[in-house]
């Protein structure tokens, strides 16, 4: 009998159908990736598998078998023994999914007595075992924090603690490395590999990242529309796709090895910085956030600041469009200097949901720079307005929508509109693209490429996604703890990089080739090591 | 536990500036208003000489800020007063003496004192308990017809005048069933259990007024609690639903209600004034009505000044607590 089998799965909330009529099996200790874009219905498949639709008035047709359990006509007593017993999930956002009041010990502990008959105290010491075994360090100490005590990368790890706690043969990982930097991915990917080598533990992995596919299962499912588009083993849906969606999405993602042609960029300096340094909070508690970084933006051209979280790309970014005030060095805008905010010099944010103001009209945020310059004729405010949402691909006529009646990558086309309004000479993109699927993230970068080609607008590239930047980029600056240790050419810093910082970033970054994927990971284990 | 200390310490000091703003602020707006405080407190029969010597004699003819460094005075180190006849010292915290009567005024709130903290004390215990209950109760069947029967007895309670309800009971548990004996004040230290029987009418009255918002606010925070993630993780662990809701969801909820009840506890002891006079408690509220009514000010500025110190500790002891309960409060 397989480990898991969905026959006819039909999940619908309401009118909405997530998950319409998907079938496939999991043999015992195989890996399975389900891969799809947002709305797919892949997340649906993973709390179907545990019964998780129970009870929130979702309609679930079909047969889904996990662990020996008929999950549709199990009792609930029989569920609760499955879930966490059998078969046990690690979500996406590890801050978020534990509880903020008790330490992880303790919750792991709780965990592990709904499945094991045992004592309080014994239950403690799973709970360090466990995390000792995904690599907390001084796990007994550790065991005693709260979740806001971890790192990102350690409450992922706790995340899987917990899984492991009562040795399950399924673990389902909905997005597990999402909402982590890159290196700290390749670190939990690792791990995931280690887990499955030792315990031969069942892996399905819902992503929407084929990378993080490529790198840790045998199999992959893609999904779209709640249907399955193409399924067989890794190397084959990766590397010779049947299905036009597969390969239109493989397109899409962003690689390491393609190169983008070099704009030919002259020599004309519009923005330099100098020794830039920001600092947050006072006396022994202050923070540097950027430290001594110097840089020059030419007239046409692309740099990309590539850095992990923390590393202060976004503070040198709001630096750089005078949004924060240096603590010492200095900026010049086209030879003058550049303090306060500069209409020429215009921001395109990370999130296009939290950057727009939901009770006004796209029209009237994209109007706000025309007003802020003294514009005060509404019909030619409209009809600017009308063409910047067309210069973007959106229609003029979108000027009295709200921003909720917009897709993610057409928000984000919103926002790059309001920074065009006035008639900007740089942007400064603040992770344009990280909140969108591949495929919008591919079409928003293509944006940005027409829009510098045509306007002669010099970009900064602000990104955690090295592949993405090396796309967009003609130069690249690699920020580290505030400082850039390594800056050049794109292909120089990405072909041979100097800086070990950059070779361990370069080393971290999903393969889509699963041969590649082995050798990148044998390539960290001698980095760690190193 | 070095952060936890430092807070308290950043958090009581910030208490003591507050007190010290609200005496000088309550102190200022009693005293500046207009109206003449020696006519009134003289009687209306006074002839203007004898409205001049009670003005001196009360020191009003200083200017203001002098009087407050008196009062400042009397309240770190005592003070002497001249009652005409005789020297009346009045040891610190002296809070001056009452127009009307000549008593000093802290001992007049002294003697109330104890009736508004019993009153609160047991009538917050029952509220917590009514109130935080019912939350739960209507969080975890919510939609179902338990939910909405208990929420409509909590509302009822706070919608119904304090004087009904207690009218109410008190016809009903003293006169009809004659279950208890009409409420009468006998103080703690003479007979704790005649002090309880006596306060239970009161107690209850007060408390179901309070125990609906305690109840909303319960269930409020704890259905945003139960739609989090680290909810979902514990249901895809198989935990059951009485220790997600007792456990995780109520540890959400105990950050509102502590603030809540701080506020209500603090206000109470001076704002419990209907049930204080329904029942015939010899409370502050009490008698800072009849003091406002004869214009007696040290007596009205005293007492504001107790029940501004009751809010504002009810507040910084809850500010402690919500840092032991959620540590990260300490970090921010």
């Amino acid at each position: 009998m397989s480990l898991v089998d969905v026959t006819g799965l039909r999940v619908e909330f309401g009118a909405l159908r997530a998950v319409d009529g998907l079938s496939f099996r999991l043999e015992e200790g195989a890996a399975l990736a389900l891969v799809g874009e947002s709305g797919s219905g892949k997340s649906t498949v993973a709390s179907a598998l545990l019964g998780l639709h129970r009870g929130t008035g979702a309609r679930v047709e079909g047969t889904v078998e996990v662990a020996g359990t008929d999950v549709q006509r199990a009792s609930e007593e029989e569920l609760r023994r499955l879930r966490g017993g059998r078969a046990a999930m690690v979500f996406q956002d590890p801050l978020s999914s534990l509880d903020p009041y008790y330490a992880i010990g303790d919750q792991i502990a709780e965990v592990y007595r709904v499945h094991a008959r045992v004592s309080r105290r014994a239950a403690r010491a799973r709970a360090v075992e466990v995390l000792d075994r995904v690599g907390i360090p001084d796990a007994a100490r550790r065991s005693r924090s709260r979740p806001h005590e971890f790192s990102g990368g350690m409450r992922q790890r706790a995340l899987i603690a917990m899984a492991l706690a009562c040795e399950p043969r399924l673990l389902i990982a909905d997005e597990p490395t999402t909402a982590l930097d890159v290196t700290v991915q390749a670190q939990v990917l690792d791990l995931l590999h280690t887990l499955r080598e030792e315990t031969g533990m069942g892996l399905l992995l819902v992503t929407h990242d084929v990378g993080v596919a490529a790198e840790s299962v045998d199999e992959v499912l893609v999904m779209r529309h709640g249907r399955a588009v193409e399924h067989g083993p890794v190397a084959g849906v990766l590397g010779a796709p049947t299905q036009p969606y597969t390969r239109e999405l493989l397109a899409a993602v962003p690689r390491l090895d393609a190169p983008r042609k070099a704009s030919t960029a002259p020599e004309e300096v519009v923005l330099e910085a100098t020794g830039l340094r920001r600092e947050f909070g006072r006396g022994k508690r202050a923070v540097t956030a950027v430290d001594e970084v110097s840089l020059v933006l030419r007239r046409g051209e692309t740099l990309g600041v590539v850095g992990e979280s923390g590393s202060g790309k976004t503070t040198l970014g709001r630096m750089l469009v005078g949004l924060l005030e240096p603590t010492a060095g200095s900026l010049t805008f086209e030879g003058r200097p550049h303090t306060g905010v500069n209409p020429a010099v215009q921001m395109v944010f990370q999130d296009p949901v939290s950057s727009l103001n939901p009770r006004r009209s796209v029209g009237e945020s994209i109007a706000d720079p025309l007003r802020a310059r003294g514009e005060r004729q509404e019909g030619r405010i409209r009809e600017r307005v009308g063409e910047l949402l067309e210069r973007v691909g959106l229609e003029a006529a979108h000027y009295d929508r709200y921003p909720h009646e917009f897709s993610g990558g057409q928000r984000q086309r919103v926002g790059i509109a309001r920074a065009l309004a006035a008639d900007p000479r740089v942007i400064v993109c603040d992770e344009p693209v990280s909140a969108l699927d591949v495929t919008t993230q591919a079409h928003v970068v293509d944006l940005l490429g027409e829009l510098q080609r045509e306007l002669g607008l010099a970009l900064v590239f602000v990104a955690h996604d090295l592949a993405v930047v090396r796309q967009v980029s003609d130069r690249v600056a690699v920020m580290r703890r505030g400082r850039v240790v390594e800056e050049g050419p794109v292909g120089e810093v990405y072909e041979s990089p100097r800086d070990p910082y950059t070779r361990q970033l370069l080393a971290a970054v999903p393969a889509l080739d699963p041969q590649a994927a082995a050798r990148r990971r044998a390539e960290r284990r001698e980095l760690a090591v190193a | 536990m070095n952060g936890l200390t430092g807070f308290v310490l950043r958090r009581a000091v910030g208490a003591a500036v507050t007190l010290f703003a609200i005496s000088v602020i309550v102190y200022v707006v009693f005293y500046a208003t207009p109206g003449n405080v020696a006519q009134i407190t003289c009687g209306p029969r006074c002839s203007p000489e004898q409205v001049h010597q009670v003005a001196r004699q009360l020191n009003l003819d200083d200017p203001l800020f002098v009087r407050y460094g008196h009062f400042l005075q009397g309240l770190v180190a005592g003070q002497d007063y001249s009652t005409g006849t005789s020297v009346q010292h009045c040891s610190a915290p002296c809070l001056g003496l009452s127009y009307q009567s000549d008593q000093q005024v802290t001992q007049l709130i002294l003697a109330k004192l104890p009736v508004s903290l019993s009153l609160v004390g047991g009538a917050m215990v029952i509220w917590l308990i009514l109130g935080v209950g019912t939350g739960v109760l209507s969080a975890w069947r919510r939609g179902r017809i338990s939910e909405r029967v208990l929420t409509g007895i909590t509302l009822a309670g706070t919608a119904t005048p304090v004087f009904v309800i207690g009218l109410v009971l008190m016809i009903v548990v003293c006169g009809e069933l004659q279950l208890l004996p009409f409420p009468q004040y006998v103080a703690l230290g003479d007979d704790p259990e005649q002090w309880a029987w006596n306060l239970v009418l009161p107690w209850l009255s007060l408390a179901l007024i309070e125990a609906a918002s305690f109840a909303r606010l319960t269930r409020a925070s704890m259905l945003e609690t139960l739609a989090e993630d680290h909810i979902r993780t514990f249901r895809a662990y198989g935990v059951g639903e009485r220790s997600i809701v007792g456990r995780h969801a109520l540890r959400g909820a105990f950050a509102p209600v502590i603030a809540l009840n701080a506020t209500n506890v603090g206000s109470a002891i001076g704002g419990a004034v209907l049930t204080e006079t329904l029942f015939g408690l010899p409370g502050i509220g009490q008698e800072l009505v009849h003091a406002v009514n004869v214009v007696d000010l040290p007596v009205v500025v005293g007492m504001v000044l107790v029940i501004g110190f009751f809010v504002v500790f009810a507040n910084a002891v809850a500010d402690v607590l919500y840092a032991v309960a959620d540590r990260r409060v300490v970090l921010t």
